[in-house]
């Protein structure tokens, strides 16, 4: 499974809650795949995909699934003990390991050789990880959700990408149906 | 009201209610009022640019959001204030220590002062300087213009305001 099939099996359950969806490709797959108001696509801003989640989910009761990637959490490594120290039982982190930077054209990452962003997570304090393979994803994700207990969910995948047209929603229009959703 | 206090009494008075720091000296103060007010929910962050990330958040959230920072943090939240604050449009007061001015005793902090204001000024960031005490009753008004215009709104405070070290 590549990182597109992996959206397309959690969309569903990606309806019942707050979606954070990080840069680049993620974000155009998803909102080719299932667009919602519900969905705060991130067209800028590496890596801030779990922070903007956890800063949303420590702020209002409903449940967030921030969507990242492995490449975009190495960049923002310090993000994992902010998580782990600041338990938000609403927040899931979803982060889709490709083992390479999708957006910008397949380059590997550390995640994809030595590195085990589980258990980094787990290092950093975080105490609900999880990690399982791309076709176990909505199964894993709606059981994270369920528990009520603030899970980090790694999926691991294949690389690779598919043709998807870029967002032309303007952003403050993004933001503006977004906070809508939080409220509604 | 010590000037710390009377920053924190400023925030909570303009509904911030979310709050995310990355140290200082200088702003110890402030730090420890802002995680002492049960009002506020106060998330230190490990970098700058994640703590406007949080800041995000919490504002999509419905919290007024504000962060705390130091101005050498100034050049790694480039991209985040330019691709997330300002893109989406989103109020971010930013209390920044001001080092490297009158009365530092450091010389490397002088190196990012030079550079501090033309860079918020690059950045069309609406910057007020606090010099002497009585500049910090501007902010209840800073604050309000902050939530006003939907921007991040930078409050340099130097060590002159903050009475030398
Ligand atoms: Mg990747």
């Amino acid at each position: 499974m590549i990182r597109s099939e992996v959206l397309r099996e959690i969309a569903p359950v990606l309806r019942e809650a707050l979606v954070v969806c990080n840069i680049g490709l993620p974000s155009q797959e998803l909102h080719m795949i299932d667009d919602q108001p519900s969905n705060f696509y991130m067209l800028g801003t590496m890596g801030l995909a779990s922070s903007i989640g956890l800063g949303l989910a420590l702020s209002q009761p409903k449940p967030v699934v921030a969507i990242d990637g492995d490449g975009s959490v190495l960049t923002n490594f310090g993000t994992l003990p902010t998580i782990a120290n600041n338990v938000a039982d609403n927040f899931v982190l979803l982060i889709i390991d490709n083992g390479s930077y999708g957006s910008t054209g397949d380059q590997p990452t550390y995640a994809g050789k030595k590195t085990s962003l589980a258990k980094v997570a787990s290092a950093c304090g975080c105490e609900n990880v999880v990690e399982v393979q791309g076709a176990e994803a909505a199964e894993a994700l709606r059981t994270a959700l369920d528990s009520g207990k603030m899970t980090v969910l790694v999926v691991k995948c294949e690389s690779g990408n598919i043709k998807v047209p870029v967002i032309t929603m303007d952003p403050v229009v993004i933001r503006d149906r977004f906070m809508k959703a939080v409220r509604s | 009201m010590s000037i710390s206090k009377q920053i924190v009494a400023d925030f909570i008075a303009n509904d911030v209610r979310f709050v995310t720091t990355v140290p200082c000296k200088q702003l110890g103060g402030v730090i420890d009022e802002v995680e002492a007010r049960p009002e506020i929910h106060h998330v230190p962050a490990n970098k700058e640019d994640e703590g406007m990330g949080l800041c995000a958040g919490a504002y999509m959230g419905g919290k007024r959001s504000a962060i705390i920072m130091q101005n050498t943090a100034l050049g790694v939240t480039i991209n985040t204030l330019v691709t997330l604050t300002q893109f989406y449009r989103m109020p971010l007061p930013m209390l920044i220590s001001y080092r490297g001015e009158l009365k530092e005793p450091v010389a490397c902090q002088v190196e990012m002062a030079v550079h501090t204001k033309a860079l918020l000024n690059q950045l069309n960031i609406p910057t007020y300087h606090f010099h002497r005490q009585e500049d910090g009753a501007e902010l209840d008004a800073i604050l309000k213009y902050t939530f006003m215009c939907n921007k991040p709104v930078a409050i340099l405070t130097d060590a002159t305001f903050w009475g030398g070290y």
